[in-house]
């Protein structure tokens, strides 16, 4: 079966406007704000919510979190290598906004919430993702979600990204394929 | 990647897959929180036939901040005289199911030996005269470091000068090997009676003068001089060796800008190098042993942390 | 006793005959009732002499004993082995070579001949009894510190002398112990140096065969040269062969075979001393041996137990199982090449080291009246070495998972069967 586009890049450009706008929303602006991209691409999804939001006259610093050491599955899989971790800013009493493409089984995630606990103490910490396609493994919900996109265990979901792929747009395929 | 045994049976890729990790590593060391979970429930064992504080110390260190269960077992005074092979030592140590074993011996090829005798995985910590990986790997990680800081671009394409008892030495090996794979070339500074029998096939450069090669180096890495092997017949004098391979003063403002000094310790103040040199702004020395840790951290990870094949 | 017909078996002349051998000796005609074996393409040779075995007892029984170090001899086609004095304790006394001569005598394979140590307890000081042991029961004429080299040229020159009136021979290890010190474990070369192991240069023999020549001529005795492993010693040997100075050398099986490229995965099963050399090397001692300017060939069969092969390569002790495939290695390094005929193998492995240890009644040709030790040889049939198949107590085999001929059928002492392959 061909992968079939859910998501165009017209929709994924309003989504991100529309995550943005629920970022400084919920943070009643950009405050002690941090934006933090999970590598790959996380990070530059992070990167254009802060262009968003600077165009709307709020500076957010941005930077990117690498998970692979904390991730639960390293001993099943071929030795990952690892990617710089770039905080633009002390995280101390910040609030960290985590940024991811896809939102599934919550195991990232968790990754994530262990790395920074190892680089420091955040005031607060949020999840933003671009799509969030159910099937959670663990007690784990995104602040703010792009996409809501229900989908089958056997299906994959694919974030393409101009900065990445050479071109934005989010499809669904059946594994195996 | 299931041993590291010696540089020689590294790929290119491979050794570029270690540093470029070992920057990672690197930034952990900056932490107020230096611990990766990557080795959570491993255990590395470090068995040490001969003694070693600063390897032995930074390979504990290195398997401690990626939180793997470090123990060191000094095995000291050789197997043989106790009435132990060096099999049964590997052999019981491998049987209490420990992951990897980091390993330091007097032999020669003794790790490549016990490669064949457990099922851990081997780790080269220095085999007698013949390879201590991770030192130039570390070497490597802190030039290339120097180099960055300096924006003198990357590893390829420089020049290093490896001076001293070539002989005896299982670092040279190490790194003549290593240069040689990334693409940056090597000259051999030695007396006759301390250059490895051989050399001339190792497709590197030979001299026994130092300061015809000194003015076109980006590194001047200096090994120790024993001062025993005098009565070996191996020099004369310490004046005399000084005089003709030490990295004295002189020799110092021969460098020329941008050049760094290395050297893997622990040194022989006032023989292979001045405190001078060993003290300059653009010694390298003590970033060569912070590098160790990041170095052997990066080993370890893509030893252990990967699947089990 | 029994006696045996070898029907149609070839001699080393090529002539094809039938072999008598009846009340342990070699007789015109077939007794009533001999047992007749068929030798349809069998060569006999007469019966092998080693120069050069270590048998480990007294002192290391579980490395080999002396009645397994026979067992191993007589499946090599062996009907003679000079048992090496550096056991434990050391040969270097009348009534120590007369114990080993009696081990040799119960175990009743092959004949067990005492090599004496030259200086007491092979440490280069001072002079064994020599005289004592050659006139004890054991008969002692050859004498070697091997394992160990004599340095000092002055006992040298001493030892020469004093088993000079006796018709003794002084049997060197040739290694200059500070060109080539404890730490020297590989051929000093390319190889050394790649593999961080200590560097044994030929200088380091070929220099002590040349002064011990030297002394061989001014003392006008007789000296045996041990595994010889060098171009550089060979030509030496030469040379002092055409200055009519006594001297005979001998080569290894393995140094005629293995190189020192065996060293590089570190397996201490190629740990030997002399180490391995290299191919010129190899070519020199091929040589040599043809031409006569090697004597003998001598196993220097050295057993080791596990614990003593399982260290690093520099810790692990030196040596390699010999006997078993010594003729195997000849027939595949120098008959099978045409450069040795079966006269000359006749003449390298039994006549001439039964010459240099003085053995009246080994070494002898395949002829009415002379003794009936002999091996009977199958010079095409070819086996893959199995370790585990050693006679031996020990598996230090460098032969194992090697191609090479398996020559031996049946080995016979004095007209009795020791070994037979079926």
């Amino acid at each position: 079966m061909e992968p079939r586009a859910v998501v165009s890049a017209d929709e994924m450009q309003w989504a991100l406007t529309r995550m943005t706008h629920e970022i400084l929303e919920k943070n009643h602006g950009s405050d002690d704000v941090i934006l933090l991209g999970i590598i790959t691409r996380g990070a530059p999804l992070a990167e254009r919510i802060g262009a968003i939001a600077r165009a709307q006259g709020h500076e957010i610093p941005v930077g990117q979190l690498d998970i692979t050491m904390y991730r639960d599955d390293l001993r099943r899989n071929p030795t990952r290598m690892p990617s710089p971790t770039v905080l633009p800013t002390e995280i101390d009493d910040k609030v960290v906004v985590l940024v991811d493409d896809v939102l599934f089984s919550g195991r990232t995630i968790q990754a994530a919430l262990l790395a920074l606990a190892d680089l420091g103490r955040p005031r607060a910490i949020q999840l933003v993702a671009l799509v969030d396609r159910g099937g959670r493994d663990l007690p784990i919900q995104a602040d703010i979600v792009g996409k809501h996109i229900p989908t089958a265990r056997d299906e994959r979901v694919r974030v393409k990204l101009s900065e990445t792929d050479g071109e934005d747009l989010i499809t669904i395929e059946r594994s195996g394929q | 990647m299931k041993h590291l045994l010696g540089i020689a049976d590294l790929t290119e890729d491979q050794i570029w897959t270690i540093l470029d990790t070992a920057e990672e590593m690197h930034d952990i060391q900056q932490r107020p929180i230096k611990k990766l979970p990557a080795l959570r429930g491993r255990t590395v064992v470090n068995l040490f036939f001969e003694d070693s504080t600063r390897t032995r110390s930074s390979f504990e260190l290195a398997a401690k901040w990626l939180s793997a269960d470090a123990i060191n077992v000094s095995a000291k005074g050789s197997s043989v005289s106790k009435g132990e092979s060096m099999k049964d030592t590997l052999q019981t140590l491998d049987a209490m199911g420990v992951d990897a074993i980091v390993m330091r011996h007097a032999g020669s090829g003794s790790v490549a030996q016990a490669a064949g005798w457990v099922r851990a995985s081997m780790v080269n910590a220095g085999d007698g005269m013949h390879e201590h990986p991770t030192q130039a790997l570390l070497d490597a990680h802190a030039i290339r470091r120097h180099l960055r800081a300096n924006e003198l671009g990357d590893l390829q394409g420089k020049r290093i000068a490896i001076t001293g008892d070539l002989l005896h030495s299982r670092v040279v090996r190490s790194n003549v090997l290593l240069w040689e794979k990334i693409g940056a070339s090597v000259v051999l500074v030695a007396p006759p009676t301390l250059m490895p029998p051989g050399v001339s096939t190792w497709g590197v450069e030979t001299t026994s003068s130092f300061d015809e090669v000194l003015p076109d180096v980006d590194v001047a890495m200096m090994l120790r001089v024993q001062r025993e092997r005098m009565h070996g017949g191996f020099f004369p004098s310490e004046r005399e060796y000084i005089d003709a391979y030490g990295l004295t003063p002189r020799r110092l403002r021969m460098l020329k800008p941008g050049a760094c000094i290395a050297h893997p310790g622990p040194m022989n103040r006032g023989l292979e190098i001045s405190s001078a040199a060993a003290d300059a702004a653009h010694s390298i020395i003590l970033d060569q042993v912070s590098a160790g840790v990041a170095v052997r951290m990066s080993v370890l990870y893509h030893l252990l942390a990967g699947e089990e094949k | 006793m029994t006696a045996t017909t070898l029907r149609g078996v070839q001699l080393p002349d090529g002539t094809r005959t039938d072999l008598h051998l009846s009340d342990g000796v070699i007789v015109d005609e077939a007794p009533s009732g001999a047992e007749v074996v068929d030798c349809d393409g069998l060569l006999a040779l007469p019966g092998m002499v080693d120069p050069h075995t270590h048998l480990r007892e007294p002192g290391r029984e579980d490395a080999e004993t002396v009645k397994s170090g026979s067992e191993a001899a007589a499946r090599g086609g062996y009907t003679a082995v000079c048992a090496m004095a550096n056991t434990q304790p050391v040969t270097d006394t009348a009534e120590k070579a007369e114990h080993v001569l009696d081990l040799g005598v119960k175990a009743n394979l092959v004949d067990v001949v005492v090599i004496g140590a030259i200086s007491k307890g092979l440490q280069g000081q001072e002079l064994a009894e020599l005289g004592l042991m050659h006139r004890s029961r054991a008969r002692v004429t050859m004498f070697s510190d091997d394992g160990m080299c004599l340095m000092n040229p002055q006992l040298m020159r001493r030892a020469l002398e004093w088993v000079k009136p006796f018709g003794g021979v002084i049997a060197q290890h040739s290694q200059d112990s500070f060109l080539a010190g404890p730490g020297a474990c590989c051929h000093e070369g390319e190889l050394s140096g790649r593999l961080g192991l200590g560097g044994w240069p030929p200088v380091a023999e070929s220099t002590i065969i040349a002064r011990d020549a030297m002394l061989a001529e001014a003392t006008g005795s007789r000296l045996h040269v041990c595994h010889i492993t060098t171009a550089e010693g060979v030509e030496v040997v030469r040379w002092a062969k055409s200055r009519g100075i006594n001297i005979t050398a001998e080569v290894t099986p393995h140094h005629l075979l293995l190189g020192t490229e065996e060293l590089m995965g570190y397996d201490t099963v190629y740990k030997v001393n002399p180490p391995l050399r290299t191919s010129e090397h190899i070519e020199a001692l091929r040589e040599g041996l043809a031409d006569g300017t090697i004597d003998v060939v001598g196993t220097d069969h050295a057993p080791h137990a596990p614990q003593d092969k399982d260290h690093a390569f520099v810790d692990a002790k030196p040596g390699m199982l010999g006997l078993e495939q010594a003729l195997s290695v000849i027939i595949e390094t120098m008959v099978k090449p045409g450069r040795l005929t079966w006269e000359q193998v006749a003449e390298r492995t039994s006549h001439a080291p039964a010459r240099l240890a003085s053995l009246s009644n080994q070494g002898r040709p395949l002829t009415v009246g002379e003794p009936a030790n002999l091996v009977l040889v199958n010079p095409d049939r070819m086996s893959t070495v199995d370790r585990a198949e050693s006679r031996s107590l020990s598996r230090n085999n460098p032969y194992h998972g090697r191609e090479l001929p398996d020559p031996v059928e049946a080995t016979y002492l004095r007209g009795r069967r020791t070994f037979t392959r079926s």
